[in-house]
């Protein structure tokens, strides 16, 4: 029991740090967020491409049940990540 | 095939006496001894003479030295001029016609060496260097055994011996003043530690004011040893052992300088060969002939009686180990492998490559767990220091490693040193860019830190920007803002060689006021007007160029940063040439092959992404399997994973990760919730307490092989004695993917390079042959290079078109608080080599033999912190105790420390913060608060109390 305690509190360890990781790509590659700009494509792109599809899967499960804490750039980019 | 698998077998390269003039246009034609020679102009009649394969005889010239012309040994007739010249110091010019024997000639230089030997101890029989001594050599050819002057004259035989270097002595008795010593301190090493006092036969050569070699300004680098022509400096351990026998090319194990040795050997009484002594070689490209301490001296480890020799296997991290034969090893670890994978998944096991082991080496490791394993899941140590560089360069430039080859500093005006302490860390480069500055180039550091390099001796950096840790990106904007905004930007080569858009999208952006120097002082704390002249020095420059370390990687936007160095150069014309480009100075020795070779989780060898299908199928051909088309699983993440119980195995080539991967006491947890940990090096690392497999691999003198050093530079590892553990590491690979069933068969390295070549265009004209003919070959090397690449983006980048990447300032989330108002950052000393597993067990540990940390007078002051007390270091991560030192190295409100030592646990403080785009970790910028303490903290006692526990069950295995 306590063993699985622990568990669920390291998986949410590992779903908080893919949450701030993602936050940093998209604070970064959104930097000037404009109108017209690609960012949510860029965003989407270098999750793509350097993330296991495990933890895509956890970045958008976390989104469908809470997500309040993705910034509003990331947010934009989620629909185009590969599941 | 044979004459590859030999060891090259070294003579002696031929000393020519001077060195090549440099940069010579015009050649002369003159005659010695009756032969016609044509030399470049400025070659001394000396070289000119020995290029003809005549011997003048000599003392204090050698061709690693500017000529001295001091024991008037080398005097040879000119035609048509008066007295005797010394051939050393007089150039060749067209027409001279020169004599070097001649009755009159010799009785002058018997004379002359009369003298000297009058001076020096005559038992030839028992001194160490017998054999290897050129004043012996000199008298040899000259017909002189005795001295007429007696052994009983006046001389320095009584003074004492220098013993205090734990690597040389220093024995005056023998010295004979010839300066060589002296000039290799000042000219190559540039530490200017010996001098000479006294007159005439008075002189004397010593170390400072007449102190000992330790208590000296001495490095240890040994370049004064190699130039010393008689026993006066001579390694301990000739002295012991007897001069060499043999000697063999290799590569240097420790730093991404890549230097180039001769491996020295001599049988032992059981006809084993044993290493005397590494000799930098001449022929070397990374370093002509220099080295440091490390490379030079710190060799001992591979004979260190910690060695693991034996496999070892254990069922849980709480059992005693058992020493086991290879083949059971092997098949417990791949019947533990398949049991995980086909428990959890094909995803739940995974591979770390390592950036010590050889490029063969780490791509069978990435090979086995692609194919082998079926996943991607392969990361590299890299990862935690220099992945930001690939990334940042591969965006800008289109490949992900450094422009230049070492020597492009000799042509440079400016250098701009970013996050780099090479004098410490890369300390061959460290001097030959000091021999520049010498020179009249101008240096810009950017450091939170006083280096060497600041205000060394005879050098002084023309700006030092003293930045706050974490904020380089706004440095760089900064930098950018001034080109721009004054106009010092070269429009024709952007407009030839870059991507426009790009480049005006830039320039909107980096024109805004937000990145002037005047708004982001109070970020960066550097002055405004300070960093305007900085930028306009740089900008003005002939040649400009920019070298960078892990200060620049080991942050939250070290990819940014990276990426803001490239345009800098880009912006200001400083790519495609000799002189200028964009240097990052990697940490261990094959770095930059570790990644070449595909050990990123998302990337097959030569930067190719897993997800382009032709290239997948390319590999999939010729590995006969199918490829994973997702990318795998990071070093952090694999921790992640194995804590969110998904990821459960885990094979672990030469790698400490529980000591050089940060936030310690995560990494930790990780390694003991996996259910199989493999760990292959060669003593029982921090990480291997949590293993249940040691797997005992091979030091680089004991297998074959290739590193690629910081400027992309292949250089062969050649195997000088057999393996203490019976294989090398490829060779475990080998028989694990075998007994994963996955073939693999290799009889040799150069095997592993021709797949290598054949898989990767980068490395398609690669082959141990070629190496083994040219010394070195820097990729990329294919038809278009057959010979390598010293130079790339020579006529146009390799992306095409150059990138200019938007590089907005995204502060850290790190910052100081009230809980933790310092900023600590970290750094390497030069004695010391990474996590220090190899140079902790060497003498190596008189220079440093713990971790410090520095802090300002003011802070300490604060804090009732005197040097030497012990100080505790408290993070959001956690906190250890180590011992300060008071300096005004650092700035106030920054804490700098090192991580060599595990006792310190020094990244038990770091946190999980890291770079966006890769996820190097933000080694560099920490908040912690630091107290005076008396006790260690709770992590060093657990720690202590844990290490004894496996000690213990160490012990039990090998009794
Ligand atoms: S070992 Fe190197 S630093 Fe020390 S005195 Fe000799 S040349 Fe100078
Ligand atoms: S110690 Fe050796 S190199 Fe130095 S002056 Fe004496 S003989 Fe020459
Ligand atoms: S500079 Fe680096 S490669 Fe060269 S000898 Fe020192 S540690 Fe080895
Ligand atoms: S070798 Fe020319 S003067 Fe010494």
């Amino acid at each position: 029991m306590a063993d699985k305690e622990s568990n669920n509190c390291e998986v949410n360890r590992e779903v908080r740090h893919l949450v701030s990781m993602a936050n940093d790509i998209a604070d970064n590659l959104g930097f000037r967020a404009e109108a017209g700009d690609n960012s949510a494509e860029r965003i989407a792109d270098h999750i793509n491409r350097f993330w296991a599809p495990r933890m895509r899967a956890l970045l958008l499960e976390y989104a469908a049940a809470d997500g309040k804490d993705l910034s509003a750039a990331l947010l934009s980019a989620l629909e185009k990540l590969k599941t | 095939m044979s004459d590859i698998q030999q060891p090259l077998t070294q003579l002696r390269i031929l000393d020519l006496g001077t060195p090549a003039p440099r940069d010579s246009a015009a050649q002369v034609s003159l005659e010695i001894d009756g032969q016609q020679v044509q030399v470049d102009a400025g070659t001394s009649v000396m070289r000119a003479a020995a290029l003809l394969g005549i011997n003048v005889p000599k003392l204090c010239a050698t061709d690693s030295l500017d000529a001295f012309g001091s024991c008037r040994m080398c005097l040879v007739e000119i035609e048509g001029r008066k007295g005797m010249p010394a051939s050393c110091t007089t150039p060749a010019e067209d027409g001279m016609v020169v004599n070097t024997q001649s009755g009159k000639l010799e009785k002058l230089r018997k004379n002359v060496l009369e003298l000297y030997i009058s001076d020096h101890p005559l038992d030839c029989v028992s001194c160490p260097s017998n054999g290897g001594c050129e004043l012996q050599d000199v008298a040899a050819d000259l017909g002189v055994e005795e001295t007429r002057y007696g052994l009983q004259g006046l001389n320095h035989q009584q003074a004492a011996k220098d013993e205090s270097n734990p690597y040389f002595t220093f024995d005056p008795s023998m010295c004979i003043v010839c300066y060589r010593c002296v000039r290799a301190c000042d000219d190559i090493q540039g530490s200017f530690a010996l001098t000479v006092d006294g007159r005439g036969f008075e002189s004397k050569v010593s170390a400072g004011q007449m102190e000992s070699f330790m208590d000296s300004e001495c490095v240890s680098c040994g370049a004064c040893v190699n130039s010393c022509p008689t026993a006066a400096l001579e390694d301990k351990a000739v002295i012991e052992m007897g001069q060499p026998q043999k000697s063999t090319v290799t590569t240097c194990a420790y730093c991404g300088v890549g230097c180039a040795f001769e491996v020295e050997t001599r049988a032992n009484d059981q006809g084993a060969d044993e290493v005397v002594r590494m000799t930098p070689y001449k022929d070397g490209r990374a370093n002509e002939g220099h080295a440091c301490v490390k490379g030079r001296f710190a060799f001992g480890y591979t004979s260190h009686k910690d060695r693991i020799t034996k496999p070892m296997i254990r069922d849980s991290i709480d059992e005693a180990w058992r020493e086991v034969s290879w083949g059971e090893a092997i098949a417990f670890t791949a019947s533990r492998f398949r049991q995980i994978q086909s428990e959890y998944g094909r995803d739940s096991v995974g591979g770390i490559t390592s950036s010590r082991c050889s490029n063969e080496e780490t791509f069978l490791v990435q090979k086995l767990v692609r194919a082998g394993f079926g996943n991607n899941n392969v990361d590299t140590c890299a990862r935690v220091c220099h992945s930001p560089t690939g990334y940042g360069l591969k965006t800008t430039l289109g490949e992900s490693a450094g422009t230049q080859a070492f020597d492009s500093v000799d042509k440079a005006d400016v250098v701009m040193l970013i996050g780099a302490n090479p004098t410490e860390a890369h300390p061959v480069f460290g001097s030959r860019l000091k021999q520049r500055l010498r020179e009249g180039a101008q240096l810009i550091v950017v450091d939170p830190r006083k280096t060497e390099l600041v205000n060394g001796p005879h050098i002084r950096a023309a700006h030092h920007l003293q930045l706050l840790p974490g904020t380089n990106v706004a440095f760089l904007n900064a930098m950018a803002h001034v080109i721009i905004s004054e106009g010092l930007a070269d429009e024709d080569y952007v407009n030839q060689r870059c991507e426009i858009p790009s480049w005006e999208d830039w320039c909107d952006f980096i024109r805004l006021e937000e990145n002037s120097p005047e708004h982001l002082q109070a970020v960066t704390g550097i002055p405004a007007d300070e960093l305007r002249a900085a930028a306009r020095l740089f900008a003005g420059a002939g040649n400009a160029a920019i070298y960078y370390g892990l200060g620049v990687t080991e942050h939250s936007q070290g990819s940014t940063s990276v990426m803001g160095i490239a345009n800098l150069a880009m912006a200001t014309g400083n790519l495609g040439r000799e002189g200028v480009g964009v240097n990052p100075l990697r940490g261990q020795n094959n770095v930059q092959g570790s990644c070449d070779m595909g050990s990123f989780p998302h990337e097959l060898p030569g930067y190719r992404h897993i997800s382009d299908a032709n290239v997948r199928g390319l590999f999939e051909n010729e590995w006969q399997v199918k490829l994973h088309e997702e990318p795998g699983l990071r070093i952090p993440n694999m921790f992640d994973a194995a804590l969110g119980g998904v990821f459960k195995g885990l094979y672990c080539q030469g790698e400490d990760i529980a000591q050089s991967d940060p936030d310690t006491q995560h990494v930790e947890a990780a390694l003991k919730s996996l259910q199989c940990l493999v760990v292959q090096d060669i003593f029982l690392n921090e990480t291997a307490r949590f293993a249940h497999v040691f797997l005992p691999g091979s030091t680089f003198l004991e297998k074959n092989g290739t590193f690629t050093n910081a400027e992309r530079r292949i250089s062969r590892v050649r195997k000088v004695m057999p393996s203490r553990s019976g294989k090398e590491d490829w060779e475990i690979t080998m028989d694990l993917a075998n007994a994963l069933g996955y073939p693999m068969q290799y009889s040799h390295p150069s095997e592993i390079m021709d797949e290598i070549a054949r898989l990767t265009p980068t490395f398609s004209g690669v082959n141990y042959a070629k190496l083994d003919r040219l010394g070195s070959i820097q990729w990329p090397c294919n038809e278009a290079a057959p010979e390598g690449t010293p130079t790339m983006h020579v006529d146009e980048f390799v992306r095409g078109k150059g990138y200019f990447a938007i590089t907005g300032f995204v502060p850290t989330r790190e910052r100081s608080t009230r809980k933790y108002p310092l900023l600590l950052t970290t750094g390497r000393v030069l004695s010391q080599y990474n996590v220090g597993a190899q140079t902790r067990r060497t003498g190596n540990v008189v220079w440093a033999d713990q971790d410090l940390l520095e802090i300002h007078p003011v802070d300490a002051e604060d804090r009732g912190i005197c040097t030497n007390d012990w100080v505790g270091i408290a993070s959001r991560a956690g906190d250890t105790v180590l011992r300060a030192v008071v300096t005004d190295r650092v700035q106030p409100g920054v804490v700098y420390t090192t991580f060599h030592f595990p006792e310190t646990g020094a990244n038990i403080v770091t946190t999980e913060n890291s770079d966006w785009a890769t996820n190097c970790p933000e080694y560099k910028v920490t908040a912690v608060q630091a107290t005076k303490v008396t006790r260690p903290s709770e992590w060093q006692k657990k720690n202590a109390a844990f290490n004894r526990r496996q000690k213990a069950l160490l012990d039990k295995a090998r009794v």
